[in-house]
């Protein structure tokens, strides 16, 4: 874990300094010049934070529903602690990926929010975690709150599907590779439309938000293990 | 040992039994769509709604009172200290089934009422166009509001704040669906030829197969105690 901790600061705050601090020209020569491209400019960096923290709070999701389904199999309630561990940092950086996307959004499209579908999508997880916690909170009995909301989570999981597949369907969207959008499939799937030298950044971005995530999830399930101790010694 | 049909059949008589002696969910399900329906009559006074208002309308007045009625299957068992008894007559899936088709007659049976009062109220606006695309709308659109309530009001009647947390819970769910059936309202009333719902149509098929397995296969860890 001492690997993880220590690899998510340096390589976090690389992403911050480099991501910040690395200078945008037209026509960038070498490595330490990101693109200027019209229109985007220093906005582009955004693209460091953005995403990130909207792939950690899928991560987080996937990983409290699995905790989640190993809970309805074993009932030990150690899965239940992972379980609701991550579901709590997914709901974190859920909120920090809405806020930045509502950012980039106003700066570039001019509004907050405009219902595009990754908006639409991203709005419902944030739900889905406020009816979460507000059905743990409802439970008394531990292991009844554990298996409910387990159930819960599932039952949720089994939407995305219908958000990932079907509503891009439905609406055109605004976010690169949304239905009418020209270029394709956008600029992480499809290679050159991001240059080279942001894409190692944003990579290893990728990497330090979910050591991140590996890290404080280590550290909320352990602070839920001793206050179930401290709590069955009181009683 | 009766057959897992006649017993789910059988549980879905006592449901419309006691339901019919005290019409408990029937009234206030019909005084809630008088409300909600009187309400977007104040909103809207003089204005025309255009068919995209309307079905959104529609579908929301449906999804409150789904969301006032649909969670009592549950919850009533539990009030009345039933569930004990029926875990021990019934297998879970009997018992979800039962409760199941009970939901589905309930919405569908408030899909009507709102239609009805709709095409009273709105007589200049509310014209279906296309009525195979709405009866087929509705249907499909009721039976996946049931499916989703039902194991929805399964956890909620385990739960201690039982109304405020049954649409809290069920709406994350239940987006996906009535994105759906709006879009497919509309065309409805804008007379579109069948064959322009029938993604809509599939969209409705898959989801409520994948939330009736999936109420299926997970409702035994809600049930028993």
């Amino acid at each position: 874990m001492t690997y993880v901790k220590y690899g998510s600061i340096i390589l976090i705050t690389l992403v911050i300094v480099a991501g910040i601090g690395i200078p945008m020209s037209l026509e960038p020569a070498g490595f330490f010049e990101f693109p200027l491209i019209p229109g985007l400019e220093d906005k582009a960096r955004n693209i460091f934070f953005h995403v990130p923290t909207a792939w950690t709070s899928v991560l987080a999701f996937l990983v409290g529903t699995f905790f989640g389904i190993r809970y309805l199999r074993t009932k030990n309630i150690e899965d239940d602690y992972k379980s609701v561990s991550a579901a709590g940092l997914g709901l974190l950086f859920c909120i920090l990926a809405t806020v930045t996307g509502a950012l980039w959004a106003r700066f570039n499209w001019g509004t907050f929010w405009n219902w595009d579908p990754r908006q639409t999508s991203i709005f419902i997880l944030l739900l889905i975690y406020g009816a979460y916690f507000a059905l743990r909170s409802a439970i008394e009995s531990d292991e009844k709150r554990a298996s409910l909301s387990a159930v819960y989570s599932i039952i949720a999981g089994l939407t995305v599907p219908f958000f990932v597949f079907v509503m891009p369907r439905m609406m055109a969207g605004l976010h690169p590779g949304a239905r009418d959008d020209p270029s394709g499939k956008g600029p992480l799937m499809q290679s050159g439309m991001i240059a080279g030298n942001m894409r190692v950044f944003f990579y290893l971005s990728l990497l330090g938000f979910t050591l991140l995530f590996i890290w404080l999830l280590n550290l909320r399930i352990r602070a839920a293990r001793l206050e179930h101790e401290h709590s069955r010694q009181q009683h | 040992m009766r057959s897992a049909l006649s017993s789910t059949f059988a549980l879905f008589q006592k449901d419309l039994q006691s339901e019919l002696r005290t019409r408990y969910a029937l009234n206030a399900l019909l005084m809630f769509v008088v409300t909600s329906v009187a309400t977007i009559l104040f909103a809207l006074r003089s204005d025309q709604p255009s068919p995209s208002t309307l079905s959104g309308m529609y579908w929301v007045v449906v999804f409150f009172t789904a969301m006032s009625s649909l969670s009592r299957i549950f919850v009533s068992e539990e009030e009345r200290g039933t569930t004990m008894t029926l875990q021990l007559v019934a297998s879970p899936s009997v018992v979800y089934f039962g409760k199941l088709i009970f939901n589905a007659v309930l919405t569908i049976s408030l899909t009507v009422a709102v239609t009805l009062l709709y095409t009273i109220v709105f007589s200049e606006y509310f014209i279906i166009k296309s009525s195979s695309i709405f009866f087929a709308t509705v249907l499909l659109g009721s039976l996946g509001f049931a499916a989703a309530a039902t194991i929805i009001a399964a956890i909620v009647a385990k739960a201690n704040t039982r109304g405020t947390l049954y649409p809290v819970l069920s709406f994350p769910i239940l987006i996906v669906l009535l994105m759906t059936v709006m879009n497919a309202t509309t065309k409805a009333l804008e007379g579109a030829p069948f064959s322009d719902a029938l993604e809509d149509f599939q969209i409705l098929a898959g989801y409520i197969l994948v939330m009736t397995g999936g109420s299926f296969l997970l409702f035994d860890f809600v049930w028993k105690d």
